[in-house]
Formats: C-alpha cells, structure tokens, sequence
C-alpha cells in the first residue's frame, strides 16, 4: 500500500494555478523525486504536505489515512540549511525532537550516536557559521531524518551547494540511503541528481503543474562515484526530452 | 573542514588607543587654553579643577548620584519590562499593533522640557516621576527593535519549525525571539544612553537629590566647576551602563563572534 497518495489535488494561489489535478504516490522505503522545471509548483506540493497551504481540492493520504495539519508525517528538509545560527549545531539537531516534547536529554541521547555517520562528531558544540556548506546541509539532514517520521520530504537539498560539494553530498547522501531507506520524497530540478538518487520520478510541467511523465528508474545502486552507465545516460535524454518539449505557458 | 575561533588577546585594549587619545588630546586643548588665556574660571573651569572639584565633593557627588542611579534603574527595569510585554502582545496581535504603534510613536514625540514639569506635578518630588520619565523616555527604542526584530525572523526557519509541528508559542520562543535579539541589543543601547539624562531631567524639574539637582544648584550659584563635576559624574554612569549592556551582548549574542559569521 502506498505510503503517501495525492490524488485530484489541484491549487490556486489567487487567480494563478499552481498545480493542476496532480497524482502521485509513494511506497514504503521508495525514493521518488518530482522534477520539473523552476516556479513549476514543486514546493508547493510540500506546503500542502506541510501544512503551511491548506489544502483546496482532491485528496492526499498518508497510510491510508487522510492528511490532516499535524499528524506528523513528515520530516521537511528545506533548500536552504535553515539551521538557526544562534543555537549550537547539537541543539538545531534535537530541535524537531524538542518540538514533539522530548527532553533536552533524551533527544540528544538520540542524536549524539548518530553524529559520526553524518560526519558531524567533534562539531556538535560548534555555531553552524563555524561549519562549511556540505557539513551544514548534512546537519540539516540529520535534524530532519532524527525526527522520526515516516516520510522525508526533500526540497532541492543540495541546490544551494557548490557543484563539487553538490557532487560530493550526492555520493555520500546515496551510501546513507542505501543503509537507511528513509522513504523519502525529493523535489529538484536537477535531471542529473534526480536520476541518480530515485527509484521514480515525476515530471511536472509549467505552470500550472501537471505530471506529464512517470519514469522508473531500474539501474542497481550505487550509481554514484563511478562512471554513469548508459541506462542513466538514457534516461537523462529522455527525462530533458520531456521537459523542453512541454507544453503550458512559457516562464 | 573546521575553522577554529582566533583568540587574539590584548586586540581589544589596542583598539581602545585612538580613542583614549583623541579624548585625552581634546581635555589637554582645553586645560591648555584656560591657562593661556586666562578666562575666568566662572566663565570656563580647566579640567584639572573640575577633576578637584570632583575629589573636595565627593561626599555631595556620591550623595546625589544613588538617587540619580535608583531612578535610572527603577526607570530602566519598568521600561524593559512594559518594552517587552508589549512586544510579545503587539507580535501575537498584529491588529493591536496597528491600533497601539501611533500612540507609542506620539508619546516620542513629546518634549521633554514640557511633559517633565507636568509628571513631576502629577506625582510630586518623589521617585515615581523620575521613573516614569526614564522609562518613557527609555521604552520606545526598545520596542521598536522587538518588534522589527521579530519580523526579521527568516521564514525558512519558521516553515521549518511550523513543517515540525510547532505551535505558535514554540515558535515565538524557539525562532522569533532568539532573532530579535541582535536588533533588542541595538535598541538598549540606545535606550541606556537616554536613562541617565532623563533622571538628571526629571531631577532637575524638580527633587530632594539627585545629580540634577546638584546641577540646578551649581548653575545657581555660578559654579560652572561644579556643573560640570556633576556632569562628569552622569556621563560615567551612562558609560558604565553602557559598557554593562555591551558585556550582556557578548554573553548572550555569543553565536555572532564566531568565525565566519557575517
């Protein structure tokens, strides 16, 4: 059974509209991306999910379960860290935790262990200034996947890295997935990282955003930190195909 | 991948030396004048006899300078305390906002030489005047940098927070008030700068003691020595506050002084 079904959903911000009769679905343990190009109405799909947008037509359920403000089914990772720069990183970390009312001590008790995988042991009484970009987006993670939700939702996460970094996050976030599985949802415009990191994807066309395609993505991971084969090199073409030779209004 | 915080001792006292000097020039300029031109020191005291003023009054200066302090401070804290609790309304309730902000500005609008004589006729010679001019005096910038602060909150980390669940109380504790700090800072050290002169003020209107006082009776009897042995006197009570809240900023804006922070 699907994990996460959005179903009709369709939204108007004033007299644009923004996503139009999308549908889409994710299993348990699936990565799914939703591409598409920018101002497309991907991250509004998340402020549905999240609840900063009401929902205004068609239905999303979560476990079978219809959506509702705060059931807490999501972890949200935004575009930018969003790491408060006045709190130590080991206190953004448990910030979630604290949210749901756990205790400073046992929500770092649940942290601290997993500090060394996110390559943030030694760091965690440093300011997030004190940390590069990459180390800043891999607490950002961490203070998302700790939440313990059953959904991670993804929007465009290593977008506002460098390229080499992007490349470097990239490889390591994959090896961290295939260990963890955290279903996850990714929004990003990046072809490239979208066929590397999902099991599917879905194109969203312009503005108002419909899915004009649903791709699976069959290559054996790891993908990355090796040279790309030519099913990804396939895929890629196709998925780029798609984009530039939509229809929908013009940006 | 770590960027360690330089410790560089002594940077701070080296930093002081333009200052000090530029300061110690300008009462030297003045010390010299007097003595060249023979002015009356009724007319403009050197700094060395305002400093010896300062030693033979001690008694007086320090006598008149607690309840200068206790009003400043009284003042301060009830400035503070509206400041903020009128912050965290005015932020819950944007429309009480819109109602309320224009008779906070109005009340900065109003003269100090006009509004002072009036309270100290509606409360007498006490120290409920002093206070309350201190504190209208004090409160506004406060305010201001609250609320601005609070708006200065990045959204990201709001959706953030609310995407976790957060309620609007934990929201306010966790993010919009640690974001207000930087600006609240700003605003107290405007603000404490202002309580000092607004005490000598009030005194000066009208009280039993204070530094104001002292003021008011120096300039009677044509002691511009004593004036401004008085004045010294406010002045380093001001500095003294202000270097407080500076050594309050540190501790509490620690986050800002770490490398890399813009």
């Amino acid at each position: 059974m699907s994990l996460l079904q959005l179903q009709n959903v369709s939204v108007a911000l004033g007299e644009t509209r923004v996503l139009d009769d999308i549908n889409l679905h994710v299993v348990e343990g699936e990565f799914v991306s939703i591409l598409g190009p920018s101002g497309a109405g991907k991250s509004t799909i998340f402020r549905l999910l999240t609840a900063a947008l009401p929902l205004q037509s068609g239905q999303i359920t979560c476990a079978g379960e219809p959506l509702c403000a705060r059931n807490g089914s999501f972890a949200f990772m935004p575009q930018r860290d969003a790491l408060m720069p006045w709190r130590r990183i080991i206190d953004n970390l448990t910030l979630g935790l604290e949210v749901q009312g756990v205790t400073r001590k046992a929500a770092r008790a649940q942290v601290l262990p997993l500090l060394a995988d996110f390559g943030l042991e030694g760091f965690e009484q440093h300011y997030p200034a004190q940390l590069s970009g990459g180390m800043r987006q891999r607490a950002a993670l961490l203070r998302t996947v700790v939440q313990g939700r059953p959904v991670q939702l993804l929007d465009e996460p290593f977008g506002a890295l460098d390229a080499l970094t992007r490349t470097q996050m990239q490889t390591w976030f994959e090896a961290r997935w295939q260990t963890a599985r955290w279903t996850s949802v990714l929004v990003t415009h990046d072809v490239r990282e979208a066929v590397a990191l999902s099991d599917r994807i879905y194109v969203l066309s312009r503005r108002p955003a419909r899915v004009i395609a649903e791709i699976t993505v069959p290559i054996p991971r790891p993908r990355l930190g090796r040279p790309p084969c030519a099913a990804a090199h396939a895929i890629e073409a196709r998925l780029l195909e798609t984009l530039l030779h939509q229809t929908g209004e013009t940006p | 991948m770590q960027r360690p915080v330089p410790r560089r001792p002594g940077r701070g006292l080296a930093r002081g030396i333009p200052a000090v000097l530029s300061v110690a020039s300008a009462f030297l300029i003045w010390e010299v004048y007097v003595r060249l031109s023979g002015i009356s020191p009724l007319m403009l005291p050197a700094p060395s006899r305002v400093v010896h003023q300062i030693v033979l009054n001690r008694a007086l200066l320090w006598d008149n300078m607690v309840p200068t302090m206790k009003a400043t401070f009284a003042g301060f804290a009830l400035s503070l305390t509206v400041a903020f609790s009128l912050s965290v309304v005015l932020d819950f309730m944007p429309r009480v906002r819109r109602a309320l902000f224009p008779i906070f500005v109005v009340s900065q609008t109003l003269p100090l030489v006009a509004i002072a004589p009036l309270v100290v006729l509606w409360f007498g010679f006490d120290l409920t005047p002093k206070v309350l001019l201190v504190a209208l005096v004090t409160f506004f910038p406060m305010l201001v940098a609250l609320v601005d602060g609070y708006a200065a909150t990045d959204p990201e980390i709001e959706d953030l927070m609310r995407a976790m669940g957060a309620s609007r109380g934990q929201v306010f504790c966790s993010a919009r008030l640690p974001s207000a700090m930087p600006y609240f800072f700003a605003g107290l050290r405007i603000s404490i700068t202002y309580a000092v002169v607004a005490a000598i003020f009030a005194e000066y209107v009208g009280a039993r003691a204070g530094l104001g006082i002292v003021i008011l009776n120096a300039k009677n009897s044509f002691r511009p020595d004593l004036v401004l042995a008085a004045v010294v006197i406010s002045s380093l009570l001001t500095l003294v506050l202000f270097a407080a809240t500076a050594l309050v900023q540190r501790i509490v804006l620690r986050w800002r002084d770490v490398e890399g922070h813009r």
